[in-house]
């Protein structure tokens, strides 16, 4: 398994190479530079600026000076926050992410998994259609919509949790927006384990498992869980990757200091360094939630070998 | 007609409906979606006086800029799905029905592109090119074509063994028109179901982008800037955000239901 | 046998409600199953026999409709709660599938597939259960049972697999054992295994098989009386012997004639 491990990651830096590449053509592409549009800047200080960040060197020699400093792991200073580099407003601002986005896809997991198996057991009746139409609302309605309205609700009429802001191990700042980042997700769980307990609960295994007068909470849980969860892991790689940058609205309503705002004002600014930085992040995080996600679905199913 | 699939027949009503009135209904109003009107600032929603759904922050009438929205999402969803469903039907079509390097290259690519984070990069683009609509029928289509092409490629490899393809490689057809005249058709049960699940996606990326003030250009008006607007003026005039929130809901709500609807009718491997 | 059947089924009929009408699986079927014996209901598929195993196990699909009974030591089982049923199932009554690669689990080990037949019928522990279980493999002769318990069904060859399918049938002590095409899945020479694997066990544990095949070699080996079947009607039932002897109804007769003969030309 670690030969695997190790042969993926060897495979993904040519990727992560391809993403450096067109980010930073796409930002180099784009009319403007990062202090260009400081109007009150005198053309000599502009120039002098300009060079001690490098931006006045032939475009290739500023591609391999990133690349080789991305190398040891420096993502370089920031334009639009001086004296910050990249990787400090990186660290500040990545556990506040991680922290809500996993929550949130825990969250995701111990509602969504108890649904949408009580939905294929219980087939056809209340306890599948009232869930299931609930969960077609829940995946039409954007986070942006929901945030919002979960503020106005609980925070402004009820006064029951704080608005935003970001007090550092406080659950009650936590509870609204992971509640406003999971409902889709919670959703989306509770609907492909639903579909892939059907074709679990028509299997001829299943089938044996009643012949064998099993009760149904051992059927459910030794026999159905496992098989069923295969999809969800297949489906949980990409979207634990995708929640990172949907944080950026819940971000913007609760007034999170995460990264996700950095990165569309970084663009606006012409940060190059700090815009690049974040991509490369989220690059990173995706393909590493691949593996992970490939990583347990060979866990859960036997019949999988990693090579 | 079956009891289960009532609901998908009224959701493609009411889709119908809502684009139907988003055509006609602001040639027949006397308002528009772009002169303010300053002595009617935010009004709430109101049977007389002529403003059904009351006025924005600048006065314009809100039902009007709403079926506009409604004009300006549907157009981009429809678009950017119709790329999306189209550049991943050839490449997953092609890929299957190739086979070998050929395939095993295409869908390395498609592997590859995975990792690339297509949100961060769309906004990039958007933000740094202009929000021109075209950039984002495109960059919108390209978020979504690699699941389709996925798929596609799984669904013709299964074609490929049936007998009529067979048939038809004996009496000469090959490659493109194979591809073209064989195959393509006989995927359209596949496609168009996840083509109706692709729009609801397409809809809120686009949503979401002119949520964060990238997508398009004021005075034109998406859905997902309506709601922008709104949620900034929530608590004063909650029926900013309201209204385009719940049309959005419903749009995306039917077309989630629709496709659900049509994967019952049509997905062969899900016939219990 | 004098004593009374442990099995009794009459006027079973198993119907389902399509868009064309009613369709019958088995239509008025009546049997008698006694302890001990072999009852081997042969027929074409379509035939519906592998409904009335089904319709015994309470495993037919919800769309199937029942009419008439069955009967196991004069319990009712049409019908027949949950609780109740799952109480026999496994227990006393127990079911060996067609195709042993779908039929047992491939995320579980064979060993916890064992083992919980017991835990749950017999309350047994873990210990005692996983012990029985071993027992169960080198009764049903699978070579080096500790190693091959602990592998999953993907790991086992396809003989290997339905004998753990009969160990697992095996493992409360049913009084009765269902089998539904046990070999037709199988290689040949690997049928013939297993079909004496179901002699001997029928012999050591003198539980009662009703055995359902379109096979009549198998039948022939193995079956004290046969039932035959044809579009959901039992045609005809007798002892082996004068079934193959002199069939009574044309088409057994006719299923006996499409047997291939081996004779040297006259």
């Amino acid at each position: 398994m670690l030969r695997y491990i190790l042969r993926r990651v060897l495979e993904s830096i040519p990727t992560l190479l391809l993403i450096v590449t067109i980010a930073f053509a796409l930002l180099h592409a784009a009319p403007g530079g990062p202090f260009a549009a400081d109007k009150a800047m005198l053309p000599e200080i502009r120039h002098s600026i300009e060079a001690r960040y490098h931006l006045d060197e032939p475009l290739w020699r500023q591609y391999l000076r990133y690349l080789g400093d991305l190398a040891h792991g420096d993502l370089g200073p920031s334009f639009q926050y001086r004296n910050t580099s990249v990787n400090q407003l990186i660290a500040a601002g990545l556990p506040v992410d991680l922290t809500v986005g996993l929550s949130a896809i825990v969250l995701a997991l111990l509602a969504g998994i108890p649904i949408g198996l009580n939905a294929a057991w219980r087939r056809h009746t209340l306890w599948d259609r009232l869930p299931m139409g609930l969960a077609v609302a829940g995946i039409s309605l954007p986070v942006f919509v929901v945030a919002p309205l979960l503020v106005l609700v609980f925070a402004v009429k009820l006064h029951w949790l704080p608005a935003g802001d970001w007090v550092h191990g406080s659950p009650s700042h936590l509870l609204l927006p992971v509640a406003a980042l999971a409902l889709p997700y919670v959703a989306y769980v509770a609907r492909i384990v639903r579909g892939s307990a059907l074709e679990v609960l028509n299997t001829s295994f299943i089938r044996t498992a009643h012949a064998k007068g099993l009760p149904a909470h051992r059927i459910l849980l030794h026999h159905t869980l496992r098989p069923t969860l295969a999809p969800v892991v297949s489906f949980l790689g990409p979207t634990t990757a995708g929640i990172v940058t949907i944080s950026i609205v819940v971000e913007t309503v609760f007034g999170l200091p995460g990264i996700g705002r950095f990165f569309v004002t970084g663009a606006l600014n012409r940060d190059y360094t700090l815009v690049l930085g974040i991509t490369i992040l989220y690059g990173t995080l995706i393909i590493l939630f691949n593996l992970l996600a490939d990583l347990c679905y060979a866990w859960l199913d036997p019949r999988v070998r990693l090579e | 007609m079956s009891n289960r699939h009532r609901g998908s027949w009224i959701a493609g009503g009411v889709l119908l409906l809502v684009a139907l009135s988003s055509l006609i209904v602001p040639a027949l109003s006397p308002y528009d979606y772009y002169t303010p009107q300053l002595d009617l600032i935010s009004k709430p929603p109101m049977l007389q006086g002529g403003h059904l759904l009351g006025t924005d922050p600048l006065g314009r009438d809100l039902l009007i800029r709403v079926l506009w929205g409604c004009r300006i999402s549907l157009l981009i969803a429809l678009v950017a799905s119709g790329i999306s469903v189209g550049l991943g039907v050839l490449w997953g079509a092609t890929a299957g029905y190739a086979g070998g390097t050929i395939d095993a290259l295409m869908m390395r690519t498609v592997d590859v592109l995975y990792s690339v984070p297509f949100v961060p990069f769309v906004i990039v683009l958007t933000v740094l090119f202009g929000h021109e609509l075209w950039l984002m029928f495109v960059a919108i289509g390209a978020v979504s074509w690699l699941d389709i092409a996925r798929i596609v490629r799984g669904e013709t490899l299964s074609l490929k063994r049936r007998e009529f393809i067979e048939a038809a490689r004996v009496s000469g057809v090959r490659g493109a028109r194979m591809i073209g005249r064989h195959i393509v058709p006989n995927l359209l049960g596949v496609v168009i179901i996840y083509a109706t699940l692709t729009v609801p996606t397409v809809i809120l990326f686009e949503a979401f982008m002119s949520f964060l003030g990238v997508g398009v250009r004021v005075p034109l008006a998406s859905l997902g800037s309506l709601i922008a607007d709104g949620a900034s003026d929530m608590q004063a005039h909650p029926h900013l955000l309201l209204v385009p929130a719940a049309v959005l809901a419903a749009i995306v709500y039917c077309f989630n239901f629709l496709g659900d609807g049509l994967r019952d009718l049509l997905d062969p491997r899900q016939q219990s | 046998m004098s004593t009374a059947p442990l099995l009794q089924i009459r006027g079973l009929g198993v119907y389902y409600a399509t868009a064309h009408g009613a369709v019958d699986a088995v239509n008025d079927l009546d049997l008698d199953l006694g302890a001990g014996e072999c009852l081997g209901l042969v027929g074409e598929s379509g035939s519906g026999k592998t409904a009335v195993l089904l319709a015994i196990m309470g495993l037919l699909s919800s769309q199937a409709r029942l009419r008439g009974n069955i009967r196991y030591r004069g319990t009712e089982l049409l019908g027949l709660g949950a609780p109740a049923l799952n109480a026999l199932r496994g227990a006393r009554i127990a079911m060996v599938f067609q195709d042993p690669m779908s039929a047992l689990n491939p995320y579980l080990r064979v060993i916890d597939q064992l083992s919980e037949v017991s835990r749950v019928h017999g309350g047994s522990s873990r210990r005692a259960a996983e012990q029985r279980a071993l027992e169960m493999l080198e009764s049903v002769q699978i070579g080096e049972p500790e190693r091959r318990a602990r592998q999953y069904p993907h790991q086992l060859s396809g003989g290997m697999r339905q004998r753990v399918m009969i160990a697992m049938a095996l493992m409360a002590e049913p009084e009765i054992v269902l089998a539904d095409e046990p070999t037709t899945a199988l290689d040949v020479t690997v049928q013939a295994q297993i079909l004496s694997l179901l002699q001997q066990v029928r012999a050591r544990t003198g539980a009662a098989l009703l055995l359902v095949t379109h096979d009549l070699g198998v039948v022939a080996q193995l079956a004290d009386r046969v039932g035959v079947m044809r579009a959901g009607r039992l045609l005809e039932l007798a002892d082996c012997e004068r079934l193959f002897a002199s069939p009574r109804h044309a088409y057994t007769q006719t299923l006996l004639a499409a047997l291939p003969k081996l004779e040297l030309p006259a």
